[in-house]
């Protein structure tokens, strides 16, 4: 049964970058017919401190995620990244905590967003956009912690004009891996090297990818390579952003 | 400033001819290992079935360890416990002077390159001569294994001919790898009939039957552990397992997940020495049970999944770091994912604290470890012992040790203003607080890239204005 009421997760990266990502999902979704609840003291998942082994700081800026959510509804989240840290690690993070009851529940009703869109909302997408080429890039969160490597493509598949183009070592990382990236910068920037190498074989001038830390690596880098060497950069969108973009037209005409 | 593991990296990711060549290898290696399981759901089922019978052997570990004792000392096999690597090295050493031998001929094993046993004999004027292919062809070039289960891996065919014809002159220079094989063959099979001492490693030790098994490809495991007199086995105390009937899964999947075969050439059953009635094998057995930080590790409900790992090697195949920086960028005897969690955990935080922060967590490990060992949870979980406060809670060796106070700083800025919203703005605030985290500020992230830009309008800005609800 599709739930008429979500909550939305935007996600710091989001908030601050890529808030166009986070707009154009929440368009998706009240599309859809869904009501969107927004909570504005949201901040950040806690991932980065997570990661870097600052439980207690991540706790306490988790703790203050979770008391936002105090409806049972679903938790939709356009990360891989932010939606694996509610839904796997929190559960890990609050073990043996007062509060550990009300982590549990809010893990148990988080969505990666294309997951949502897939399997609950089941969407039936029209497309009105021109011909185009495109890349995906899964997130590892999304393949390994959610599980859903596969939705983007399912998305894609309903567009008509859109051919899907696949690069080798798809399954590959970028070499984003927050932290990672600045504390080992040059194993990072090998990783992103390769990556932009088989993204730019296939021809695609589009890439997609539902989070926006892999994106902020690979973009980065195709822009640093356009700049420095004069060589094609994709465009580079979040896939609400890009499903947004397509499948408005639709509802511009029907109106 | 560039820490010495960072100037390793450096120096490995400039070696383009040697990144190709273990790009090479990694893909024909997990090419193979994905031909092996053609059905995911069988191959699942039996990694649960791998998992559950090493999380058995381990949650009975101290009985069954006793039991293999009591088995092995049954059937004649002298059994020797070592608490550190200098106390195996020299039980070992009493071995070889009580039947005077001055020469050890050895099987692939890596607790032995963990003992830096080689080394250590030599000092002792003993000659140790590696006979597994590639171990016998790192040592002629005085080089430590780049990879737990193919050692040379970082070698191609043209080095490793010139190798040869330096060492050999009298064998013809040739890049037929069927000849070389055929000349070191030869040279080691004068080794096996001379040494009196042959060691080898251990796979699986059957606590219920006494039965020391041995996985391997060119038959030196078989020839170390019969031809020479005396057989000295080494491995560490976690390779146990409780029944003769826990072998066949694990043996289904071991091979299968290291290098793609569906079983090993060989596969040796060691079940003590030469009986009265008996025509060969060797007089002697023995068998070295090395600690050296194991029990350490054990005390750990969580880090205790570490020693659950069978050694296949599938962690590192499939790592997107080791295959760019190869093995020797770790410094470690365990390269790639595994030596990841296992060296800091063996040796401390302090020498090898630094390779929990050479991984992207992306997971690929996990995903293909047949014993299922969640080795980016591990990660994250040694990242915790790093920095925290309650070290009395961990049994890591130097927990605690990497905090440092302005990063400490920084993540309780970032906590604080990151959970009080009202206060929580984020252009301003928190993006200058994290870019403190940076370690040399200039080029880390923008020698690659270009700088991220910070969007005019917040997502939360962009969805009050557009009256999103917000509760
Ligand atoms: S950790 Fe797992 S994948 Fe890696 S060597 Fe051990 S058993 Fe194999």
């Amino acid at each position: 049964m599709k739930p008429d009421t979500i909550y939305f997760f935007g996600t710091c990266l989001i908030d601050l970058i890529y808030p166009q990502a986070g707009v154009s999902a929440v368009q998706l979704l009240q599309r859809e017919g869904v009501k969107v609840i927004y909570p504005q003291a949201q901040t950040c998942c806690g991932q980065p401190a997570w990661n870097s082994g600052y439980r207690d700081e991540a706790r306490k800026v988790a703790r203050a995620q979770i008391k936002l959510f105090p409806k049972d509804l679903p938790i939709v989240i356009p990360s891989g990244s932010c939606a694996g840290m509610m839904k796997t690690h929190y559960p890990e993070l609050f073990k043996g905590e007062a509060d550990e009851a009300e982590a549990l529940q809010v893990a148990n009703r988080v969505y990666e967003f294309t997951e949502f869109l897939v399997d609950v909302l089941q969407v039936d997408l029209k497309d009105f956009g021109e011909p185009v080429a495109v890349a995906v890039h899964t997130s590892c969160s999304a393949r390994r912690e959610m599980g859903v490597a596969d939705k983007i493509e399912q998305l894609l598949g309903q567009l008509s004009k859109v051919e899907v183009k696949e690069q080798a070592y798809k399954a590959e990382c970028c070499g984003f891996g927050g932290t990672f990236a600045v504390k080992q910068p040059e194993i990072s920037a090998a990783m992103v090297a390769d990556k932009i190498l088989h993204l730019r074989a296939t021809g695609a001038t589009q890439l997609v990818s539902q989070d926006c830390g892999c994106l902020l690596n690979i973009s980065g880098a195709f822009a640093y390579q356009a700049n420095h060497e004069g060589k094609t950069a994709p465009k580079a969108q979040h896939i609400a952003e890009f499903l947004w973009d397509r499948t408005q037209a639709a509802e511009e005409m029907k109106s | 400033m560039s820490t010495e593991f960072r100037i390793d990296v450096q120096k490995a990711l400039g070696k383009t001819e040697v990144r190709a060549h273990f790009r090479k290898a990694m893909d024909t290696l997990m090419t193979n290992r994905r031909n092996q399981f053609p059905d995911d759901a069988a191959l699942q089922a039996l990694r649960h079935q791998a998992q559950a019978i090493r999380a058995n052997a381990l949650s009975k570990l101290p009985e069954l360890l006793e039991q293999l004792e009591a088995k092995l000392t049954a059937k004649g096999v002298q059994v020797h416990w070592a608490e550190t690597t200098d106390e195996a090295n020299q039980i070992v050493l009493s071995i070889m002077q009580k039947h005077q031998a001055k020469s050890i001929i050895k099987g692939k094993s890596m607790v032995s390159e963990e003992m830096g046993l080689n080394h250590f004999l030599e000092a002792q004027g003993i000659e140790a001569l590696e006979s597994d292919l590639g171990e016998f062809i790192i040592q002629l070039d005085g080089e430590t294994p780049s990879h737990i289960i193919m050692p040379a891996i970082h070698k191609s065919k043209e080095q490793i001919s010139q190798l040869f014809h330096d060492k050999f002159p009298d064998i013809p220079y040739t890049e037929n790898v069927d000849e070389l094989t055929a000349s070191a063959r030869r040279i080691l099979r004068d080794k096996f009939y001379t040494a009196s001492v042959g060691l080898s490693g251990v796979n699986f030790a059957v606590a219920e039957t006494g039965t020391l098994c041995l996985v391997e490809n060119e038959g030196n495991g078989r020839m170390s552990t019969t031809v020479p007199p005396v057989h000295i086995a080494v491995t560490g105390i976690e390779k146990v397992v409780e029944k003769l009937s826990d072998i066949p899964p694990l043996l289904s999947i071991l091979p299968r997940s290291a290098t793609g075969q569906p079983i090993t050439t060989y596969f040796n059953m060691i079940s003590g020495p030469r009986q009265a009635d008996e025509k060969d094998g060797p007089t002697e057995v023995h068998l070295v049970l090395l600690d050296n930080g194991r029990s350490n590790i054990y005390s750990d409900p969580e880090l205790l999944a570490t020693l659950r790992c069978i050694r296949c090697g599938a962690c590192i195949n499939h790592c997107p770091v080791y295959v760019r920086i190869g093995g020797h960028s770790y410094g470690t005897v365990y390269p790639g994912p595994i030596g990841t969690i296992l060296e800091p955990q063996k040796q401390g935080l302090k020498v090898h604290g630094e390779l929990i922060q050479a991984s992207s967590l992306c997971g690929a490990c996990g995903e293909v470890c047949p014993v299922r060992i969640p080795i980016p949870n591990i990660i994250n979980r040694l990242r915790y012992d790093s920095v925290r406060k309650d070290t009395e809670h961990t049994p890591t060796f130097d927990a605690g040790t990497k905090r440092k106070p302005l990063e400490a700083a920084i993540w309780q800025g970032w906590s604080w203003s990151a959970s009080h919203p009202s206060l929580y703005n984020f252009g301003g605030t928190v993006a200058t607080q994290l870019r403190g985290l940076v370690p040399n500020k200039v080029g880390a992230w923008t020698n690659v890239r270009t700088a991220p830009q910070l969007a005019d309008k917040t997502l939360h800005q962009q969805l009050k204005a557009l009256g999103v609800d917000h509760e």
